[in-house]
């Protein structure tokens, strides 16, 4: 167990490290001074200026360059926006939690949904239901994201006006920025009105998880169905119908846990497919997270929001997907491959 | 196999599912009894570049700070035009008309927010101080945030005022170096506000003075709350204002670049109001129950100016033959949309200077071909139409309409070229007198007629870049600044009716059009009024 945390945690290391660099090496890529571009500050004096480049070993070489900008990485010192003038890293963390806490959800709903529908599904395996749901799957895994919604905000919206269209929550409630998370920190709010403050943030919460989900929610379902079609048809289920056991026993206490241990971290890892949707979802929702905040840089060549946002989404992803790898291979000894279980 | 269970349980599973959306459904503005707090959201076009207008004339840092953060010492009164009583309960004139002495209204308190905590009400101190920012070089706050001032700079305030004092806690005394009418119209602008003395001397104590237009404080009838960039400006009312108002507690400004996602966020009722409807909104948001849309004729004007410093457009008989050759009827319905109004002159209908019996050139095009070929312009000749790349009120499609006077033009024997560049490239351009002629317009700060034929046509606005015409009459010059020495409208407008009569007579540019200004809202937005003199006001807005 001691090898495989060694190893990922050194693998996790070099990637970051090679992800540090890789933006490092952006300030110098992007056209303009790379000081101005590292540290966002634009319209410095001559002192200032040289002050900066000091703090930044500028005169120092390459490689002394990048370990001071590691070292302000970790101190928590960004840079700031070119577009806004705040500081980088209290941006992106808020809008960054705005993006995880909408794929959060997102992922719930896959789940909700999708689950139940794989289960049934495999049980109904090459049955009218099964053929019925497969074909939805196909549907709505070739929709693409924005278009879906855009076509949710036209119907749902616009037309029908049942949720509406924008942000996270109507701009009348004024909730304190806590945590980051909308829900959570409605109720850690001393809003008057903090009932209907979470319906409404609910009310803006739906279409955009929902479009989010739709394409995960399939692949949910068929990576389910799979399983449980593996399972259902394994021989010591086949020994547990000979025992007798009634169809809804065999399922609950056999199949249930057979075909969704080996499916749990593949499911987990939709997270990632999730929150590069969602970064397309959210500007169309105007959803004030990283995808958001990311298009709106690029359009206004904010170059240190670029380099720090795709720093931090990119080393997000990272941690994520290795830590659940880790975590993967020290409770499944057997190395039973989560590939297996593909559809 | 019997699964007939799980057909049952999944049935009862999605039936939750639908119980639990449709609850969220459920709190649906339509069928909720629940009032929203109480608030106003108005989708505005774009990220203000400071709280003050001193620095900025840009619609829309004048839209989220003049009438909302700020009060004057004068206003307008948004039907009449006149100017009114504001900050200054009353004024008096010196025989002389140079000297202004103001009476300042007592007990009018300052915001109180979380960064700035008042001790005194407004007084004198805080007109001069306001005054001084932009007027006095020297002055400790004039080089902060820039120190640019274009209106005051563009209208010659700043050299205009010889003095400014304080005679006691309530009256200040204005001393100018030459008489003219158009000073108090000028105090009563968007631009003329009233900042805090006090504030400015804590910021200054404390160091940091560029708070003072970042984290504004006035006497208007909402207060600074918070701002973030690309997402909304927040305000909270000011319970001490002074004036009558509504009770309205909220103000948000919710930064919406995209005008199709403003009109989508009008009818879903996040906005109560948007900014800038575009022509083709119109109509949608006419045909939709719950929406309205106001519009009154604007303060502006479009017009094809000519290169009267370039032959053969030198030749007034040439100009007017040009105006002659167009249909300005046909463009109001192809570019417009029906949204303006044909111009006979520079001055739009709702200025008192305007002349209602003036004779606009009438289409004629055999009559212009003729005069043509009577002034040596042959069958042929070839000029250029430049059409600004940018979407105006007074021209929402420029390139458009050049397309279609260059049809016009060929009736008449013109081939007429069209030329466009990016917008700073064209204008820098047109400042160097390259163009043949222009297809541009102009949107007054003020309702004062001054500020329409100075800027337009005078010698001296050839060199600050608003005389597309480059036109430079001394005859015109000397009427224009003969009615700035009196203050009897009656005694101005005869000045202007002979300028008018000069300018179609010589017509140095083609006035086309005078646009409408449109504000969408949703119906139980109560108080919304088209400001005709500049930015949007917000004191008297309330939800039913």
């Amino acid at each position: 167990m001691l090898k495989i945390i060694l190893r990922h945690v050194s693998l996790l290391i070099l990637t970051l490290f090679i992800l540090s660099f890789f933006s490092f090496s952006l300030a110098y890529l992007f056209p303009g001074d790379p000081l101005v571009n590292l540290t966002g500050i634009r319209d410095s004096s001559e002192q200032g200026y040289a002050i900066l480049a000091k703090q930044y070993a500028m005169q120092g070489s390459f490689l002394s360059q990048y370990w001071e900008y590691v070292n302000h990485l970790f101190s928590g010192n960004w840079g700031l926006s070119f577009s806004s003038g705040l500081p980088l890293a209290e941006e992106i963390s808020r809008s960054l939690a705005a993006s995880v806490e909408l794929s959060a959800y997102a992922l719930i709903v896959s789940f909700v949904v999708g689950l139940p529908l794989g289960f049934l599904a495999g049980l109904r395996h090459h049955k009218l239901t099964d053929f019925a749901l497969l074909t939805t799957s196909v549907i709505g895994y070739s929709i693409p994201v924005f278009w879906a919604a855009l076509i949710a905000i036209l119907i749902f919206s616009i037309q029908l006006g049942w949720f509406p269209l924008s942000g996270r929550i109507s701009l009348l409630y004024d909730v304190p920025y806590q945590t980051g998370f909308i829900l959570i920190d409605i109720l850690l709010s001393d809003l008057p009105d903090k009932e209907f403050a979470f319906k409404d943030a609910l009310r803006h919460l739906v279409l955009p998880s929902v479009s989010i989900a739709i394409v995960t929610c399939t692949i949910v379902m068929r990576i389910t169905r799979r399983s449980v079609v593996e399972v259902m048809s394994s021989e010591y289920i086949q020994a547990a119908y000979a025992r007798g056991l009634s169809p809804r026993q065999v399922f609950l206490r056999h199949g249930v846990k057979n075909a969704l241990i080996p499916i749990l971290p593949l499911l987990v890892m939709q997270f990632t497919t999730l929150l590069t949707n969602a970064m397309i979802v959210e500007t169309i929702f105007s959803w004030p997270g990283i995808g958001n905040g990311l298009i709106q840089a690029i359009y206004q060549r904010d170059f240190p929001a670029i380099r720090a946002g795709m720093l931090a989404v990119s080393a997000l992803v990272l941690t994520f997907t290795i830590t659940i790898d880790m975590v993967i291979q020290i409770f499944d000894p057997a190395g039973r491959r989560p590939e297996n279980a593909t559809s | 196999m019997n699964y007939a269970w799980l057909a049952s349980s999944s049935v009862m599973f999605f039936s939750m599912l639908v119980t639990i959306s449709l609850t969220l459904i459920g709190c649906s503005p339509e069928t909720s009894e629940y009032q929203q707090p109480n608030g106003i959201i108005y989708c505005s076009e774009g990220n203000p570049a400071s709280f003050n207008p001193q620095l900025d004339t840009s619609g829309t840092t004048v839209d989220v700070s003049s009438h909302q953060i700020y009060d004057r010492l004068l206003d307008f009164d948004l039907v009449t035009g006149e100017i009114i009583s504001g900050l200054a309960s009353s004024w008096i004139t010196s025989v002389d008309g140079l000297t202004y002495t103001f009476q300042l209204r007592k007990d009018i308190a300052f915001h109180s927010t979380g960064y700035f905590t008042p001790t005194r009400s407004f007084d004198a101190d805080d007109v001069v101080f306001s005054f001084n920012r932009w007027r006095d070089k020297n002055h400790p706050y004039h080089d902060v945030s820039g120190g640019r001032y274009p209106y005051i700079n563009s209208v010659g305030l700043g050299d205009l005022i010889s003095d400014i004092k304080r005679i006691n806690r309530y009256r200040v005394e204005i001393t100018l170096v030459r008489p003219e009418s158009s000073f108090l119209a000028n105090l009563a602008t968007d631009f003329s506000i009233i900042l805090s003395a006090e504030y400015a001397e804590k910021l200054a104590a404390a160091g940091t003075p560029d708070l003072i237009d970042t984290h504004p404080v006035g006497t208007g009838p909402f207060k600074f709350n918070s701002f973030r960039q690309d997402r909304y400006v927040r305000f909270d009312a000011h319970p001490e204002y002074w004036r009558e108002r509504s009770t309205t507690q909220q103000l948000i400004f919710d930064i919406t670049p995209s005008s199709s996602l403003r009109l989508a966020k009008l009818m879903t009722g996040e906005c109560d109001s948007m900014a800038f409807p575009t022509h083709s909104q119109l109509d949608i948001i006419r045909k939709r129950k719950e929406l309205t849309l106001d519009e009154k004729p604007g303060l502006n004007i479009g017009f094809w100016a000519f290169n009267t410093t370039k032959p053969p457009f030198d030749k007034p008989e040439v100009r007017r033959a040009l105006a002659m050759a167009i249909d300005k009827n046909a463009l109001m319905e192809a570019i417009y949309f029906g949204s303006a109004i044909p111009a006979t002159s520079i001055i739009p209908p709702s200025s008192w200077a305007f002349q209602p019996d003036t004779r606009s050139s009438t289409f004629n095009p055999l009559a212009a071909a003729k005069l043509l070929r009577e002034n040596g312009v042959e069958e042929g000749f070839s000029m250029t139409i430049w059409a600004m790349p940018v979407e105006r009120a007074y021209n929402p499609n420029a390139m458009k309409m050049a397309e279609l006077m260059q049809r016009y033009l060929r009736n008449v024997g013109i081939d007429a070229n069209i030329v466009s560049y990016e917008w700073s490239t064209f204008r820098a351009r047109l400042n160097q007198g390259l163009h043949d002629s222009v297809l541009i317009g102009w949107s007054a700060d003020n309702g004062d007629p001054d500020n329409f034929f100075r800027p337009l046509l005078t010698c001296s606005a050839i060199a600050s870049g608003t005389n597309r015409a480059r036109w430079c009459s001394k005859e015109y010059d000397k009427l224009i600044d003969q009615a700035l020495n009196y203050t009897a409208q009656e005694d101005r407008a005869y000045f202007y009716s002979k300028a008018i009569e000069l300018i179609n007579e010589q017509m140095p540019l083609m006035p086309i059009a005078h646009a409408f200004r449109y504000q969408a809202y949703r119906d139980n937005v109560t108080g919304i009024e088209i400001n005709p003199y500049g930015g949007i006001q917000f004191r008297n807005v309330g939800k039913q």
